[in-house]
C-alpha cells in the first residue's frame, strides 16, 4: 500500500535534510556566507526557489534562507497505527526535497574543481554536465514548444545490463523524449552504462547525464521550472502555475531503475508536484488513484520490455511517430549525433566531392511512389573509409503541390535524413555533406534508405500537398556533374523570388500561434520581410503549413485597411491579433520597437532594446551569455521581452530580420544599431556591409559597439560618440 | 423492546440499573409513549387559542382547523416554525461568535487572540474587505462587524451565499429566496406562519427555505469560519471517544452543549499549571478534559481532546460517578441533568445567559474576563474530586482521526503546493469514488441508539461512497471504529479503500459539530468549482442524511441542503406525513423547484439504497456512470488544457 511509499519518501526527505544542514554549514564556515552560489549562465537564479517561492538567492548564505523553508515543510514519517492523512505531508516531504537537493546541487557549484563541466555535452574525461544553462533552454525550447520534444524522462538508478540501458535510452530517443540521468545507486548509473556502450551524450542527443548524485535529480525539475519561467509566462513564486504548466504542458515522468532508496523515493514526491508520476522497474507498491498527477502516481514493477510504453499511458501521452522502414533507430533525438571520422564507412559529398540535394515537381503520371533508384555504388560496393559524391534528385508530383512549395520540402532534407542513428549530414542545396557510420552499415543501412526516410517523413508531414514522390540517388560523378548545373539555375530563381517579394506586393500575412501553448496570449505575424522570431518560419513556410495544416497554428490573415504605413499598421492584422491575443493586445505595429511592438513567446533568436542615452539600440544573439549595455543578460532580457507582452523599446526576432528593409523602419532601420555582441557581429558581418552602403554609411560595421569596446551604455555611447555613429543625428527614438 | 443501542458502553451502563437509579431518556420515552399521532404527522396546530386544532384529511368532520387551515397549511406552518427555530439556534451562536471575534479585535486582554490570519484573510475577501495597509485587528473587527450586519440586514444578500455556485445563485434569485438578512427571514417566517396570514403551503416553504439558507449560508457558516479564524482551523488529528475516555485518577469536566467559545476557554484553563497542582493536592493525577454532543467535536477536531459521548449518553457519563463537572451551554442539555446529577457528586454547571438550569451553578462566560471564569469552574471541579463515591467507567474507547475542514481536505489531497479537490472530482470522475454522502444529525431514542448511523455509514462506504460526518452521527462512527484509517481496507469498497490508501484517510470524514454542516456546502461549492461534475451542487453525484435526527437544528439543515440542491433523506420519520399535498411537494416537487427534494426511510438499509440508487442516477445525467476511459493527449489536446 502507498503508506510505504509516503514513509520512505518523507523519511528520505529528512535523510537529505540533515545531510544539507551540515554540509551548508560547513560551506559557510569554510568560505563565507557572502561566496556567492549561482548555476551557470541563468536568469533564473537558482530555477526550484525562484519558480516556487521567488527567492533569488546567490549566496551560501542566503542558502539559509531556503533551509529553513524546507524544514517548515518537512512532515512527520506517518504512524504505525493510527495515522494521519499522508498525501499532503508527502508532496510537501517531496517539495522540500527538491529546495534541499538545490542547496546541494548549489554547494557543488562554489567548489574547486567543479564536479561538472560546463558544456552542453559530456567529455571523455567528465560525464555529469549539471544544471541546464539558458542558451539550452532557449535552444531546446522550441522543441517543447512545436512538440518535437513532448517531454522528459527523469531516469534514476541503473539497469541490470547495460542493454537494457542503450535499450530503454534509444525507445525513449524514438519517441523523440529527452533522458536526463542522474542519482547512481551504489556508484552504478544508467548513464555510465551508456558511456560504456559508447553512446554519445549530451543535449544534441538528448540523452542528457545531470550528475551522479540523487541531489542531481533536481536539475531535471529545475530545467521544468524554467520553462514554466520562460515559455508560460508564469511570474517567479506563482507556484500554482508553475505546476500547473508543467502537469498540462511538459509530458515528464521519471524512471526510477533499479533498488529504490528513501532518497529517491524523496525525488519521486517532488516530481509529483509537478504532475510527474513515477514508474519503477522494481516492486516499491503502486500510487494508482489519479489527481495530482493526470492519471497514476507511482506505477511498479513494469518489465524493462514494457517500462517505456507504460511510462507514456501513465503520463497520459500520445506520441504519433511516423514508423519508418530503415534497420537503424531514427527520431530527432539522434539529430545531433556526430558521426566521428574513426567511426566513419562512408562519407559523401562534402568538400573535396561534388554533390547536391534537389527536389522539383513533375506531372502525376510521371511520378511512380515509393520509387528509389540507385545511380552508381551501394554502400555493400564500397570499402570502408571510402568518399563518394552524392545528389539526391527527389520528384515530388500532386494536385495540391505548388512550385513554392518545393524548397521548403527541400530545405527538409536535412532535418530528415540526420534523425536516422548512426547517419550525419549537413548543409543543404549544393553543400551537403554525409557521413555513414560503421555501426549504421553494420545494421544494414544502405544509401536506398535515404529515399526510404524521405517517402515516409514526406507522407507523414506533408501528405497535405502531395500525393507521389520518388527519388534517384546518384553517387557517381558522371551523373552529377550533368545534373548540378539545372540544379543551380533553379536554387537561384527561387532566391530571386523570394528576394524580391516585399510586404507591399501581398495581400495577407500568416499568423503563427504556435508557441500558444507555452505564452498563450503570443501571436507571431510572419510577413515576406519579416520571419518568424525564431528564425524557423519564413511567410513561405506559413502559407505551406496552412496548406498542409488550414486548422493549424499558421493561419492567412488579411491586412485590410491600411492604418500606419510607416510603423506597419493594418485593421485586419490588429482585429486577429486582438481576438488571437485573447483580447489582451489591441493595436501591433510591424515595423516599431517603441509602439505597440510584436510580442515574443521565447523562442527568439535575438532581442534588441533601446539604449536611450545613445539613441540607438542594441543587439544581442540568445547565445551570448555575457552582460550586455542594458545591464541584463540575455536570460533576463528574455524574461521581460518573452510572454507574449508588449514590451515597448524590446522586441525578439530572427537574424534574418535584421537584413529586412523592414527591420525597426519606423525608426530608422539597422542604422540604429549601436551595439551587437561580437559573435552575431561577425556573423552578420556581410548583410552590415550592405546595409552601410545601402544608407551610404561608410564603414557602418566598425561604428557599432561590441562587447570588446563596450559593456556599459555609457561605454557604448562614448565610443559610437568617438566613431560618428549614425544614431547620434538621427531623431529622437522618443 | 426494541435495542436501546448498539453501544456497549451503553448496554453496561443500562445494565446496573437499579430501582434507585436515576430515570435515563429511555425510560421517559416509554413513557410517552404512544405519541400523539397527529403531532407526529404535524397535524396539530397550536398557532392561536381558537384551537388547538387536530386536522384529518379525508374525514368529513376534521378536514380543517377551526380557523380553515387546510392539512397542507397546518404542517406547512409547523414545518417551517421548526426552520425557524433550528436556523435561530445555529444563528444565534453564529452571532455569539462574531461578537466574539469583535471583542478579541478591540479588546488585547479579552482572553480571545486570532489564531489562523490564513482563514482571516480568506473570508475578509469572501466579504468583500479591503485588506490593504490593515491590521490584523483592523481586518478582523471588519469581518465581526460584517458578519454582525447580516444578521439585522433589511435589504440585499447575506454575504457567503454568494460563496454558492454562480448559477445556484441565480436559481435562489428566479424564486427571490435569497436570505437577505438572517433575522427577518427567521421573523417573517414566525409572521407568515402565525394565524391566518400566508395560505399556501408552496409559498410558506419558500420562507422556509428562504430562513434555511439564512442558517447554512449565513450564521451556521458565520460561526464555522469565525471560529477557524478565532480557535484555529481544524486539520486532521488522533483523538479517543466513548465513555471509557473518562479517567478514574484525573479530574473529570465533561463540557457539552455546542459553542466553543466556552470550551476553548476550558481547554486553556484546564492545562494552567496552578490547577493541575491544585488537582494534584487534592489526590488527582491531573484534569482530564472531555465533551459530550457538539462541543465534544469542536475541541476535538481542535484539539485531539477525547470525547465522551453523543447526546443521548449525557445522564450516563455522570452515571459512571467520574464526572467531577459536567460544563454546558446551549443546546441539546437535558433538563433532567440536575436530577442525574444530585444522585452522584457530579457538579451541573450552566455558563450561558441563554441556558439556565435550576439546581445548576452558574458561572456567566460572557463576562469580560471568560479565562477567569473558565479558571474558576476548572477550580470547582476539582474541588468537586475529593467527594467522589464508587466509580464506574465502562472499558469502551476507541481510537479515531477528526478534524477535515474543508481546508484540510484541499491540503491532504495535494500538499501546500497543489492542494486542490481535483484528486476527490478526478476519482469521483473515474468512479473509485462513486460519490459522497453527508451522513449527520442527532441521535433518538425512538430508534436503537447509534444503529442507523452506523450501518447506513457501513452500507455507503462498501458502495464506494466517501461519507463526510458531522455532530453526534460523527460521534456514533468514530465510536463504531469507522473513523480510523485502516477501516478503508475493512469496509469500505475496492475504489474508496484505494483513494483512502493514496491519501492515509479513513473513508469517513469526520467535519466538526452540526454549525459545521456550512463547511459541507463549502466542500460542494468547491467541487463544483473544480469542474468536471456539473455547473451546479445538484448535478454532483452527492446525498445527505439524519438518520437519528430529533432536533429542529436538524430540520433547519436539511431544508437548507434540500434548497442547495441536494437530495436529503431524514430517518425516523418526518413531522409532515399527515399532509399527502405537502409530502408530495417536499419529497417530489421540490425537486422541480431545487434540483433537490426531502426522503424520509426510517431503515438504514433502504435508506442507503435510496443514497446509492440516487448517486448512481446523478452519474448517469454526467455521462460518468461507466468511468472513464485513458485519453492520451497530443501536442494539438495539450494546447487546448488550461
Amino acid at each position: 500500500m502507498s503508506k510505504l511509499i509516503a514513509t520512505r519518501a518523507i523519511r528520505g526527505a529528512h535523510k537529505l535534510f540533515e545531510r544539507a544542514e551540515k554540509e551548508l554549514k560547513a560551506a559557510i564556515d569554510e568560505k563565507g556566507p557572502d561566496t556567492k552560489v549561482e548555476f551557470p549562465n541563468t536568469g533564473y537564479y537558482l530555477p526550484i526557489s525562484h519558480g516556487m517561492l521567488g527567492l533569488k538567492i546567490d549566496t551560501l548564505g542566503g542558502l539559509t534562507q531556503l533551509l529553513e523553508e524546507a524544514r517548515k515543510l518537512l512532515p512527520p514519517v506517518p504512524d504505525e497505527n493510527l495515522w494521519v492523512p499522508y498525501l499532503g505531508h508527502t508532496m510537501d516531504a517531496g517539495m522540500a526535497t527538491l529546495f534541499i537537493d538545490e542547496i546541494i546541487e548549489a554547494i557543488k557549484y562554489t567548489q574547486n574543481p567543479l564536479p561538472y563541466l560546463t558544456e552542453p555535452n559530456p567529455s571523455d574525461d567528465q560525464l555529469w554536465i549539471g544544471a541546464a544553462n539558458d542558451v539550452i533552454l532557449r535552444e531546446r525550447g522550441i522543441e517543447f514548444v512545436d512538440g518535437t520534444a513532448p517531454g522528459f524522462a527523469a531516469c534514476v538508478g541503473y539497469c541490470p545490463t547495460n542493454e537494457i540501458a542503450v535499450k530503454i535510452a534509444r525507445e525513449l530517443q524514438e519517441k523523440n523524449l529527452y533522458v536526463f540521468m542522474s542519482a547512481a545507486t551504489d556508484g552504478k548509473s544508467m548513464a555510465q552504462q551508456l558511456r560504456e556502450e559508447g553512446v554519445q551524450m549530451g543535449w544534441e542527443t538528448r540523452l542528457v547525464p545531470f550528475g551522479d548524485d540523487v541531489t542531481a535529480t533536481v536539475h531535471s525539475l529545475g530545467f521544468a521550472t524554467k520553462v514554466a519561467l520562460s515559455f508560460g509566462g508564469s511570474q517567479p513564486g506563482d507556484f500554482q502555475r508553475v505546476l500547473k504548466y508543467n502537469k498540462n504542458r511538459v509530458f515528464a515522468f521519471v524512471l526510477a531503475l533499479g533498488p529504490v532508496d528513501d532518497e529517491k523515493h524523496a525525488q519521486a514526491a517532488g516530481a509529483i508536484n509537478y504532475g510527474f508520476p513515477t514508474i519503477a522497474d522494481t516492486d516499491i507498491d503502486q500510487i494508482l488513484p489519479s489527481g495530482i498527477c493526470t492519471y497514476e502516481h507511482v506505477v511498479s514493477p513494469v518489465e524493462h520490455d514494457n517500462i517505456v510504453a507504460k511510462a507514456i499511458e501513465v503520463r497520459g501521452l500520445k506520441i504519433t511517430v511516423t514508423k519508418v522502414p530503415i534497420p537503424v533507430p531514427y527520431g530527432p533525438a539522434f539529430q545531433g549525433e556526430r558521426v566521428r571520422k574513426e567511426d566513419m564507412y562512408v562519407e559523401l559529398a562534402g568538400q573535396t566531392m561534388p554533390g547536391f540535394e534537389f527536389l522539383t515537381t513533375r506531372p502525376l503520371d510521371e511520378v511512380e511512389d515509393g520509387k528509389i533508384e540507385v545511380i552508381g555504388p551501394e554502400i555493400d560496393d564500397v570499402e570502408e573509409g571510402t568518399h563518394l559524391p552524392l545528389a539526391v534528385w527527389v520528384e515530388v508530383a500532386g494536385r495540391e503541390m505548388q512550385p513554392d512549395f518545393e524548397p521548403i520540402l527541400e530545405r527538409h532534407m536535412h532535418d530528415l535524413v540526420n534523425c536516422a542513428h548512426g547517419v550525419w549530414h549537413m548543409g543543404q542545396r549544393d553543400i551537403n555533406w554525409v557521413r555513414i557510420s560503421k555501426e549504421a552499415k553494420e545494421k544494414g543501412f544502405k544509401f536506398k534508405h535515404f529515399g526510404s526516410i524521405l517517402h515516409a517523413k514526406f507522407h507523414g508531414e506533408f501528405g497535405k500537398i502531395f500525393d507521389k514522390v520518388q527519388f534517384k540517388i546518384y553517387t557517381r560523378e558522371k551523373e552529377i556533374l550533368e545534373l548540378i548545373e539545372h540544379a543551380r539555375k533553379v536554387y537561384h530563381e527561387r532566391d530571386d523570388r523570394i528576394a524580391g517579394m516585399t510586404d507591399e506586393s501581398i495581400d495577407t500575412f500568416y499568423s503563427c500561434t504556435l508557441c500558444q501553448s507555452f505564452a498563450p496570449n503570443h501571436v507571431c505575424i510572419i510577413t515576406p520581410e519579416r520571419s518568424g522570431l525564431c528564425g524557423a518560419y519564413n511567410w513561405l513556410d506559413g502559407k505551406a503549413a496552412h496548406q498542409i495544416n488550414p486548422t493549424g497554428p499558421n493561419q492567412p490573415v488579411k491586412k485590410d485597411k491600411e492604418i500606419d504605413d510607416v510603423k506597419g499598421q493594418w485593421q485586419g492584422i490588429n482585429e486577429f491579433v486582438y481576438s488571437t491575443s485573447h483580447r489582451t493586445l489591441e493595436a501591433f505595429n510591424a515595423y516599431s520597437i517603441i509602439e505597440f511592438p510584436m510580442t515574443s513567446c521565447g523562442c527568439f533568436e535575438c532581442i534588441s532594446g533601446v539604449l536611450p542615452s545613445t539613441n540607438g539600440i542594441m543587439t544581442v544573439y540568445r547565445e551570448y551569455p555575457e552582460m550586455t549595455p542594458c545591464g541584463m543578460k540575455f536570460s533576463t532580457l528574455a524574461g521581460v521581452v518573452g510572454g507574449g507582452v508588449q514590451t515597448p523599446g524590446f522586441i525578439g526576432h530572427s537574424k534574418h530580420y535584421v537584413g529586412s528593409n523592414k527591420f525597426i523602419s519606423a525608426e530608422g532601420g539597422a542604422r540604429r544599431i549601436v551595439w551587437m555582441d561580437s559573435g552575431l557581429k561577425e556573423e552578420m558581418r556581410s548583410i552590415l556591409c550592405e546595409i552601410g552602403e545601402r544608407d551610404g554609411i561608410d564603414g557602418f560595421v566598425d561604428m557599432i559597439a561590441d562587447e570588446t569596446v563596450a559593456v556599459t551604455e555609457e561605454e557604448v555611447l562614448e565610443y559610437i560618440t568617438r566613431k560618428n555613429h549614425p544614431a547620434l543625428t538621427m531623431p529622437p527614438l522618443f | 423492546m426494541a435495542k436501546r443501542s448498539i453501544d456497549k458502553s451503553v448496554e453496561h451502563m443500562l445494565d446496573r440499573k437499579t430501582p434507585d437509579s436515576p430515570e435515563t431518556i429511555w425510560d421517559r420515552a416509554d413513557n410517552q409513549k404512544p405519541h400523539c399521532t397527529f403531532g407526529e404527522q404535524g397535524l396539530c396546530c397550536r398557532a392561536c387559542y381558537m384551537g388547538p386544532c387536530r386536522v384529518k384529511p379525508g374525514s368529513k368532520k376534521r378536514e380543517r382547523g377551526v380557523c380553515g387551515a387546510t392539512a397542507e397549511v397546518i404542517v406547512a406552518r409547523n414545518f417551517a416554525r421548526m426552520i425557524a427555530s433550528g436556523a435561530a439556534a445555529h444563528s444565534d451562536h453564529g452571532r455569539d461568535v462574531a461578537e466574539t471575534l469583535l471583542l478579541a479585535a478591540k479588546d488585547p486582554d479579552s482572553g480571545y487572540t486570532i489564531r489562523d490570519e490564513r482563514k482571516l484573510n480568506k473570508v475578509a475577501r469572501a466579504f468583500g474587505i479591503d485588506t490593504k495597509d490593515k491590521t490584523t485587528e483592523e481586518i478582523a473587527a471588519a469581518v465581526a462587524e460584517t458578519a454582525l450586519a447580516d444578521f439585522g440586514r433589511q435589504e440585499g444578500e447575506v454575504a457567503f451565499t454568494h460563496l454558492a455556485p454562480e448559477p445556484r445563485q441565480a436559481l435562489w434569485r428566479d424564486h427571490d429566496i435569497v436570505p437577505r438578512g438572517i433575522d427577518r427571514e427567521i421573523v417573517e417566517v414566525m409572521h407568515r406562519t402565525g394565524m391566518g396570514v400566508d395560505q399556501d403551503h408552496r409559498s410558506i416553504m419558500l420562507q422556509g427555505a428562504r430562513a434555511a439558507l439564512a442558517d447554512g449560508w449565513g450564521g451556521s457558516m458565520i460561526a464555522t469560519e469565525l471560529q477557524d479564524i478565532l480557535f484555529g482551523t481544524p486539520s486532521p488529528v488522533r483523538g479517543q471517544v466513548n465513555l471509557g475516555v473518562l479517567s478514574e485518577t484525573e479530574v473529570n469536566i465533561v463540557v457539552h452543549g455546542h459553542e466553543p467559545v466556552l470550551s476553548e476557554m476550558l481547554v486553556i484553563a484546564a492545562k494552567d499549571p496552578e490547577l493541575i497542582a491544585l488537582a494534584k493536592t487534592k489526590g488527582a493525577a491531573g484534569i482530564n478534559l472531555a465533551g459530550i454532543c457538539c462541543t465534544a467535536n469542536e475541541i476535538l477536531i481542535r484539539h485531539g481532546l477525547p470525547v465522551a459521548g453523543n447526546i443521548l449518553q449525557q445522564e450516563l457519563a455522570i452515571w459512571t460517578g467520574a464526572v467531577d463537572a459536567m460544563v454546558v451551554d446551549v443546546q441539546c442539555i437535558m433538563p433532567s441533568l440536575p436530577e442525574v446529577a444530585r444522585c452522584y457528586h457530579t457538579r451541573l454547571v450552566t455558563t450561558s445567559p441563554k441556558g439556565r438550569i435550576p439546581g445548576a451553578k452558574h458561572f456567566d462566560l460572557s463576562d469580560k474576563r471568560p479565562l477567569d471564569t473558565a479558571k474558576a469552574i476548572v477550580k470547582e471541579a476539582i474541588l468537586n474530586f475529593p467527594n467522589r463515591d464508587k466509580v464506574d467507567i465502562p472499558d469502551e474507547k476507541m481510537d479515531l482521526i477528526a478534524g477535515f475542514s474543508h481546508e484540510a481536505i484541499n491540503y491532504m489531497l495535494g500538499g501546500s503546493f497543489r492542494e486542490s479537490y481535483s484528486p476527490l472530482n478526478d476519482n469521483v470522475i473515474n468512479g473509485r469514488i462513486k460519490g459522497v454522502a453527508g451522513v449527520v444529525g442527532c441521535s433518538n431514542p425512538k430508534v436503537t441508539h447509534d444503529q442507523a448511523h452506523v450501518s447506513l455509514t457501513e452500507e455507503l462506504i462498501a458502495n464506494d461512497i466517501l461519507v463526510v460526518q458531522t455532530g453526534c452521527s460523527a460521534i456514533a462512527c468514530a465510536k463504531a471504529g469507522f473513523l480510523r484509517p485502516e477501516t478503508a481496507e475493512k469496509y469500505a469498497g475496492k475504489g474508496l479503500a484505494e483513494v483512502c490508501k493514496a491519501v492515509g484517510m479513513p473513508p469517513v470524514l469526520h467535519s466538526g459539530s452540526c454549525v459545521d454542516n456550512s463547511r459541507i456546502l463549502i466542500a460542494l461549492s468547491e467541487m463544483v468549482k473544480i469542474g468536471g461534475l456539473g455547473s451546479d451542487i445538484s448535478e454532483l453525484p452527492v446525498a445527505g442524511a439524519a438518520p437519528e435526527w430529533m432536533s429542529e437544528k436538524a430540520i433547519a439543515i436539511g431544508q437548507y441542503f434540500v434548497a442547495s440542491g441536494v437530495y436529503t433523506v431524514f430517518g425516523v420519520g418526518l413531522p409532515v406525513e399527515g399532509s399527502k399535498i405537502f409530502s408530495k411537494h417536499i419529497f417530489k416537487e421540490f425537486e422541480e423547484v431545487f434540483g433537490g427534494m426531502w426522503g424520509v426511510e426510517a431503515d438504514p438499509g433502504k435508506m442507503a439504497t435510496l443514497i446509492i440508487d440516487h448517486i448512481n442516477s446523478k452519474r448517469e445525467k454526467l455521462g460518468i456512470s461507466k468511468g472513464r476511459e485513458r485519453v492520451l493527449f497530443d501536442m494539438k489536446m495539450r494546447r487546448e488544457l488550461e
